[in-house]
């Protein structure tokens, strides 16, 4: 499904991702973890393909596809979804009016027929449920105004909505209180499927204690210096980041 | 609620696509003003002898008035002499007595513009006068009008059959001599139109006039004209194209709005004037004189407009507050992209008591475009418990381009509760990157992020307006970014 092999990318000049290396078979649920600067959301939204990412050495094979070859929106239409890290505000543009445009370009990219309004309006009550989405913030601008809480339930509102293959979720659980962190996580792991593959980028186990992964990752400096089962989530509770980062450099 | 994508689709790659020119017998004068010109022109439209003196007045004192050079914009020196003052398609005979005589490729002009002339095409039951170069070519509906009792026609036809009100109100509001524009305008105005509401009666329809430049080197100099008489009401709009000229075109209406007591009228422009090459060759400069003047207690203005086109304009509705609890309203967006320059707002003068006014202006630039706003509020001393919101949002794309604020603020009544608001923002590179994300091409990304920022203004548009501006917006701002 993802096959990242030997990736280096730069930001301003500076190489923040230094020879990583990560595979994703479809249906599986990846958590990476890394303390601040690791490269985390470097990842994220190199994956994506955000200006200003620049990849050096490396692929990054996406479904048979060369992901970096692709534009961003081309990316979305192939499935890959980001849940933002700082969702943004789009004032004036309405929160509902901004998803129904994706979802139909989306399909229109993909020779699928576009939606009608009834049809979108019940995919959205439908999908609504899923992470108990308050029915104002749909005709509400774009995160604007929402609390931090909100931005994140919309976030993946938007993913269950584009039911993307591949979803990367950029710090998802930050900034998010318990009782929010339980809807979000609930969201997600309805959303969990054999055809679909989710990155969960965390600084926390926290999030893990609601969402199972099947393999956690530890990124350090750059580069995947550790991975394990969900008992290494635990243990980096337990430990903290330095253990690993000592004991693999030593 | 459906996508902007579809129709984006169809803008993308569209250059300006008003820029055809009609190939069309026009009885153009040759390019120069004097007074013999005045006078044919005058003799040409049959005028009686009072207007052709009024005209002279006002080319007698323009003659003594300098090119305002105030304005933040660089325009090239206008030589008045090399241009036509009348330019009018050749009518056979007498001309048209019903649309079944008018030229068809006017007709077919006018199709292309998208302008419904033919009245059994008539769905949308909008009244529409259509002005070509210098004369109004059609005026549709007016006997549904009739009946109703309004006064909808050509200028020129007012002066024939209403002379007494045209005499009453020409010039009430713009004075010949307020500015260099205007008093140009008033010494060759060619054409435009007139509306007349009685009393107490709600216009049955909207009421449009179309205006479109085809002749080259001529000038558009039209004149609009309406009285909104006591507790009537009328929405009015107003849309203009030009076809793509190296040359710039001098286009200085003047336009003149009288609501009496209880009257309102509601004002909408959607300018779209060819605004020159990516090179900032060719496009009209829009000099316009717009005001309104709220006569009576408890009149109410609204200008909204939608400016995308021109090379360069200038421009300023402006409402005179004079009746009691009068209200004045100004919802703009202005867009510049190129090399396109526009120094744009309102003036507001409070006068009356209670007096209200509300100002929201949204100007976007790309590439090297300079704009500025520029808005008097003024309450005079008379006007007890005036109030003033003005909100003033400022768009940039890229970082050539320039937005300016220019906000004066005169009260001289304590009283007064004047609130100025001001934002720059630019297109964000993560608002971008979100409706990427999403699957959203940047074009159609482009278009939904400015006309979120707009969406204040439009919804103050009229329906059909408000489409019809969301596309200009796109097909504006086309490559604007990246």
């Amino acid at each position: 499904m993802l096959d990242i092999k030997e990736l280096h990318a730069k930001v301003e000049d500076k190489e923040i991702l230094k020879g990583l290396n990560l595979n994703i078979k479809a249906g599986e649920v990846h958590a990476i973890m890394g303390p601040n600067g690791s490269g985390k959301s470097t990842l994220a939204n190199v994956l994506a393909g955000r200006n200003g990412y620049e990849v050096t050495k490396g692929s990054i094979e996406y479904d048979g596809k060369d992901l970096l070859e692709l534009e961003p929106e081309e990316r979305a239409w192939a499935g890959v979804f980001l849940a933002f890290q700082y969702p943004v505000e789009i004032p004036g543009v309405n929160n509902v009016y901004l998803l129904k445009a994706a979802v139909n370009a989306i399909r229109k990219n993909r020779g699928e027929q576009e939606l009608d309004a009834v049809e979108f309006l019940a995919l959205v009550k439908e999908k609504m449920k899923l992470v108990k989405m308050k029915e104002d913030l749909l005709n509400r601008a774009v995160n604007e105004g929402f609390s931090g809480g909100e931005k994140k339930r919309n976030e993946i509102f938007q993913m269950a909505v584009l039911e993307p293959k591949l979803a990367i979720l950029d710090e998802t659980d930050s900034g998010l209180d318990i009782d929010a962190l339980k809807i979000v996580s609930e969201g997600v792991n309805s959303l969990r499927s054999p055809e679909r593959s989710i990155i969960l980028v965390t600084h926390y186990q926290r999030l893990l204690d609601y969402i199972k992964p099947d393999h956690v990752h530890v990124l350090s400096n750059g580069k995947i210096i550790k991975s394990g089962g969900p008992e290494l989530a635990l243990e980096l509770e337990e430990k903290g980041y330095d253990w690993i980062v000592e004991t693999e450099a030593a | 609620m459906s996508t902007n994508s579809e129709k984006m689709e169809d803008l993308v790659g569209k250059d300006y696509e008003h820029g055809f020119v009609t190939d069309i017998d026009s009885d153009t004068v040759a390019p120069g003003l004097n007074e013999e010109v005045i006078t044919f022109i005058s003799k040409k439209k049959e005028e009686p002898e009072w207007l052709l003196e009024w005209r002279l007045k006002a080319y007698r004192h323009w003659l003594t008035m300098e090119d305002p050079t105030w304005a933040h914009l660089d325009i090239e020196h206008i030589d008045y002499q090399a241009i036509s003052y009348y330019s009018a398609p050749k009518k056979k005979e007498d001309g048209p007595q019903s649309l079944d005589e008018v030229d068809p490729k006017l007709l077919e002009t006018y199709e292309k513009l998208g302008i419904p002339l033919q009245e059994q095409k008539f769905l949308a039951g909008v009244a529409v006068d259509a002005v070509f170069d210098s004369v109004s070519v059609a005026t549709t509906f007016k006997g549904k009008l009739a009946d109703a009792g309004v006064i909808f026609c050509s200028f020129s036809e007012a002066v024939k059959d209403h002379p007494e009100l045209v005499k009453k109100y020409l010039g009430s509001v713009v004075p010949a001599a307020d500015n260099f524009f205007a008093a140009l305008n008033s010494a060759v105005f060619t054409d435009g139109s007139f509306v007349y509401i009685p009393k107490g009666v709600r216009c049955p329809m909207e009421l449009s006039t179309y205006f479109r430049i085809n002749a080259s080197n001529t000038g558009q100099f039209e004149r609009t004209l309406i009285v909104a008489d006591e507790a009537s009401h009328v929405s009015y709009l107003e849309g203009c194209t030009a076809p793509m000229r190296d040359e710039n075109q001098l286009h200085a209406a003047v336009v003149e709005l009288v609501a009496l007591e209880d009257a309102e009228i509601k004002y909408s422009t959607v300018q779209n004037w060819y605004p020159g090459d990516e090179n900032g060759v060719g496009g009209i400069y829009n000099f316009v004189t717009k005001r309104a003047d709220c006569r009576g207690d408890n009149s109410k203005v609204s200008w909204t407009q939608v400016e995308t086109g021109s090379a360069i304009t200038w421009k300023y509705p402006s409402c005179i507050l004079k009746g009691d609890n009068s209200v004045g309203e100004f919802y703009s967006v202005a867009v510049t992209n190129n090399y396109q320059q526009a120094d744009t707002g309102t003036k507001m003068i409070h006068l009356g008591k209670n007096t209200r006014s509300t100002i929201i202006s949204k100007g976007i630039s790309a590439k090297k475009a300079q704009q500025s706003y520029r808005g008097l509020v003024k309450v005079s001393k008379s006007a007890d418990n005036a109030r003033n919101y003005t909100q003033c949002d400022s768009l940039l794309m890229g970082d050539q381009c320039g937005a300016h604020t220019f906000p004066y603020i005169e009260a001289k009544n304590s009283s007064a509760k004047v609130e100025h608001e001001a934002t720059t923002s630019k297109i964000g590179d993560d608002q971008l990157f979100y409706c990427l994300q999403r699957g959203i091409k940047e074009e159609d990304a482009v278009n939904m992020i400015v006309n979120g920022f707009c969406k204040e203004v439009f919804k103050e548009l009229p329906m059909e307006f408000a489409v019809e501006a969301q596309k200009l917006l796109g097909i504006t701002l086309e490559g604007a970014v990246g």
